[in-house]
């Protein structure tokens, strides 16, 4: 054993002797080195089996509860072959990783690709495990390898003088770990599946039912201060001055600590200009952080409010944008199959049949992770040790280690649950001011971001407008369309997802994108891009399908012939949806199918709107096709969850920008759905093609959420839902 | 000042400024770091706890006002993670990140205490403070009428 794993066992002792002394007594997520004690062997980065069969399983990614912390130990018990009562799941060292050439390929958690993208490399690391304890008992017993049998933790073998000889995975764990296979295996194939394809209880959720679960915020270590911070509250600006006179005398402050922005126009992730005050207590470095003075330089951003940036985007919608091209100067994916985009304008313009959408758009939405951003630093002489909330543990390892000069070897970031991610724990720079913090005064320190400051310096999911032309053929289908999408300047790519790479089939297309300025920083936002533009994509279908006096079922049905994992999605929807255009009452069902992720998922929404224009909405049926499924219960639990994710802003969202600022502030002033708005029934099928392609589930359900809605209040009102959110809209 | 907290059962003194909120007292002082920070002016639910049967956000609640009083949190809710709610909470599993959890927890509990067999118009009532951001709220309903079934048993 050596130092570090003390230092982690002290770790863990502070953690949770300062909880009364609770013992976590239940699949404790230690490091994976203390599962060593109990003479446990490593058989590879990924796994140790202790003598008494226990297998210990090593997940990179972070798990926010979309539960890769259950998938990736799945995918190696599947090939290990062992029971999976006998599993435990750890943390993957975020050093060990940095500093061996990238040891678990990559730490990254976002774009649903933890099993989707991951799969074979995590399967073959258990697969080769197997394998090797397979030839350890062929050696020992002096048998060929094929009669030697590995299942559900135990090794076979029929002997010719002994009969059948019998040895657990945990016999022969330290002979395996010294073998080297002449040929890896091959992993499973769909249909040789024992565990993966079964409904598996997430392996976090009794630590989630007792408070005992560790999250950043509730990291301590000895000697710890804390820390509330405040960047300009228009972001890009800077700090000029701040009079700690006037505070430093408040209870508990300890100091204030200057964070320097060392480049004009940071990075998503470099830190920003900002203070901070440093108190024995949260509650007082707050209070006087809310009282000190500070002179902020604002900079290019208090000019740009929302209404301007919608004013310039109808300004660039009335023209051409720029048409979409790839890196290589092609057209983007999907649009080289036959497409023809030079001729669309004109196709347009002499059609007798055309069809002109009005503006729809989207605004800036915020992540509101139930944990405001948080971080623990410990910076030593020697070494540093960080907790922080992060989608990739690697990545915040490097950055800690550029912030404060040091080499990556001596920089230890320490994996804990994360309270919510989807996508805020990317372009985020808190572990950067945890450890600047604790450089600056020399003790560990814990930054806990307030709400407030969370909401005004989050990177933002970023406004969309867009609009539409097309010309329609003597069957009322599109024969050209064009579309236009403005974003904005930091990320306009994302106002292009699930545009571009609609499957309609549409012969003469041209796809054209323009950006706003914009200051506001900007993130990945649980499927981004797709979850606002799918709001437009979708109703304008709707728009086309009736303006040709097609059902829009059965208008998408017929635009995505061939197109197998398409029309799987759409005939379930038409088969057991109960599908109709005229419910009558004030009543309406609205379907919208958005790919994403490599998963085309389709919603069908039952509403009602009362006379009164108050909407409900009664009914959610979800139609998903990722391929394959390893877990069909949390992907079930996912598909849920996108749903009232993405409907909770649709409904109730929209960040307000108005002189370089956003103006919301808390919960209180950017409501999200609460259980009584929550819809009654929501429905999950999982329509899958099993038939070689994998795409990921934590997102996908989302961005067709809010069209189907909208379109159903159509069927249900006669009015169009062009912005969200739609508690403002009149029904 | 110094004052007495009864949290769980067990007393903790605690030198604390008495405007400060509870919940800060609880994580901070008494180190139960179950019950969580959401959002500072009780609009979000993460920091509920029980006060004398009823549920409280105590991140607006000034710690002044809970001395003398009974206050539960979710480390008191049973010894061995298997309260009627917890278990209903686990079989239909409803926790992802788990953040917001505690406090839906506990306001379950007082809920389920004062009514037990509540209605899903009274549960979403009672849970109308609780925001959850991974939408879980299907399932909390599912697992209240759940636990209000295992408690009878």
């Amino acid at each position: 054993m050596n130092d570090m794993n003390l230092t982690r066992r002290n770790f863990l002792k502070f953690s949770t002797s300062a909880a009364g002394g609770i013992m976590i007594g239940f699949h404790l997520p230690v490091m994976a080195e203390a599962a060593t004690d109990g003479g446990a062997v490593e058989i590879n980065a990924w796994l140790t089996i202790d003598p008494d069969n226990i297998v210990s399983i090593v997940t990179p990614q972070t798990e926010m509860g979309q539960g890769a912390f259950t998938a990736v130990p799945m995918m190696v018990a599947e090939e290990l072959d062992i029971p999976w009562e006998n599993v435990r799941h750890v943390f993957a060292d975020a050093n060990r990783h940095v500093n061996n050439n990238n040891l678990y390929t990559t730490t990254s958690t976002g774009g649903s690709t933890t099993v989707s993208r991951r799969h074979p490399y995590i399967m073959q690391a258990g697969a080769s495990a197997r394998e090797r304890l397979r030839v350890a008992a062929a050696n020992r017993w002096q048998v060929p390898l094929e009669r030697v049998v590995a299942k559900q933790g135990f090794l076979t073998a029929d002997h010719e003088e002994q009969g059948t000889i019998q040895g657990s995975y945990g016999e022969f764990a330290a002979e395996a770990a010294e073998i080297t296979l002449e040929e890896e295996p091959a992993i499973k194939a769909y249909g040789d599946w024992w565990l993966l394809g079964k409904d598996v209880k997430r392996l976090d959720v009794p630590l989630k039912t007792n408070g005992t679960a560790i999250y950043p915020i509730d990291v301590t270590v000895p000697d710890m201060v804390h820390a509330a911070v405040q960047a300009c509250p228009v972001p890009e600006g800077k700090l000029v001055s701040y009079d700690f006179d006037a505070v430093k005398d408040m209870p508990g402050v300890i100091a204030v600590v200057e964070l320097e922005q060392t480049k004009d126009v940071p990075a998503f992730t470099d830190l920003r200009s900002a203070v901070a005050i440093v108190a024995e207590s949260w509650y007082q470095a707050k209070n006087a952080l809310a009282v000190m003075p500070i002179v902020w330089d604002n900079g290019r951003g208090a000019s740009i409010s929302y209404d301007s940036q919608t004013a310039e985007a109808m300004q660039l919608l009335s023209g051409p944008g720029t048409l979409l091209l790839d890196e290589d100067g092609n057209l983007g994916k999907n649009l080289d199959k036959g497409v023809n985009h030079e001729a669309v304008p004109g196709l347009i313009e002499a059609s007798d049949r055309q069809v002109i959408g009005e503006v729809y758009s989207r605004p800036f939405e915020t992540h509101a992770t139930m944990m405001p951003p948080c971080a623990v630093a410990d910076v030593k002489d020697d070494r540093v040790d960080v907790w922080t909330f992060t989608q990739d543990i690697a990545r915040s390892l490097n950055e800690v280690a550029d912030q404060l000069g040091r080499e990556t070897t001596n920089v230890f970031l320490h994996q804990t649950y994360l309270g919510g991610g989807f996508g805020g724990g990317y372009n985020m720079d808190v572990h950067r001011q945890a450890a600047a913090i604790s450089a600056a005064v020399g003790r560990p320190v814990k930054v806990i971001r307030s709400r407030e400051e969370d909401i005004a310096q989050d990177s933002q999911r970023p406004p969309v407008w867009g609009n539409y032309k097309a010309a329609l053929g003597e069957d009322g289908l599109p024969v050209a369309l064009v579309t236009h999408f403005v974003g904005e300047e930091k990320m306009p790519v994302f106002s292009q997802r699930a545009v571009a790479n609609m499957p309609y089939l549409v012969p003469n297309r041209r796809h054209e994108y323009s950006a706003v300025q914009n200051h506001i920083p900007i993130g990945y936002h649980r499927a981004p891009g797709a979850n606002s533009n799918g709001f437009i994509v979708e109703q304008m279908v709707d728009e086309l399908a009736l303006a040709g006096d097609w059902d829009p079922l059965e208008w998408r049905i017929k635009m995505t012939e061939g197109n197998e994992p398409w029309q799987r999605v759409l005939m379930a929807m038409k088969e057991k949806s109960g599908w109709t255009t005229d419910m009558g009452g004030g009543e309406g069902m609205g379907c919208a199918v958005v790919e994403s992720h490599g998963t085309i998922a389709g919603c069908v929404a039952t509403v009602a709107v009362s006379r009164r224009g108050q909407l409900f909405v009664d009914k959610l049926q979800y139609f998903i096709n990722s391929g394959y499924v390893i877990d069909p219960l949390v992907a079930t639990e996912q598909a849920e969850s996108s749903a009232i994710w993405e409907l909770s802003h649709a409904m109730f969202g929209g960040l307000m920008l108005r002189d370089g600022r956003i103006v919301n502030t808390n919960f209180d002033s950017y409501p999200v759905m609460k259980m009584p708005d929550t819809p009654p029934e929501i429905e999950v099928h999982l329509e899958m093609s099993e038939d070689g392609w994998w795409g990921g589930l934590g997102e996908p359900a989302g961005p067709p959420t809010p069209p189907a809605v909208a379109n159903a209040i159509f069927f249900a009102t006669g009015n169009r839902v062009r912005s969200t959110p739609i508690s403002k809209a009149e029904l | 000042m110094a004052l007495t907290l009864n949290i769980n059962g067990e007393d903790f003194e605690i030198d604390a400024d008495p405007q400060m909120p509870l919940l800060w007292a609880i994580r901070e002082k008494a180190g139960l770091n179950g019950t969580k920070f959401g959002c500072g002016i009780a609009q979000c639910g993460s920091c509920t706890v029980i006060v004398d049967g009823n549920a409280v956000r105590s991140c607006n609640t000034p710690v002044a006002t809970a001395v003398g009083k009974s206050i539960r949190t979710i480390e008191g809710v049973s010894e061995g993670n298997d309260h009627p709610v917890q278990l209903a909470w686990q079989e239909l599993t409803v926790p992802q990140c788990g953040y917001c959890q505690s406090g839906q927890i506990m306001s379950a509990v007082a809920l389920l205490e004062r009514n037990p067999e509540p209605s899903d118009n009274e549960i979403d009532k009672a849970m109308a403070g609780n925001v959850c951001r991974c939408g879980t709220y299907p399932r909390i309903r599912a697992a209240i009428h759940r636990a209000a079934e295992l408690s009878k048993a």
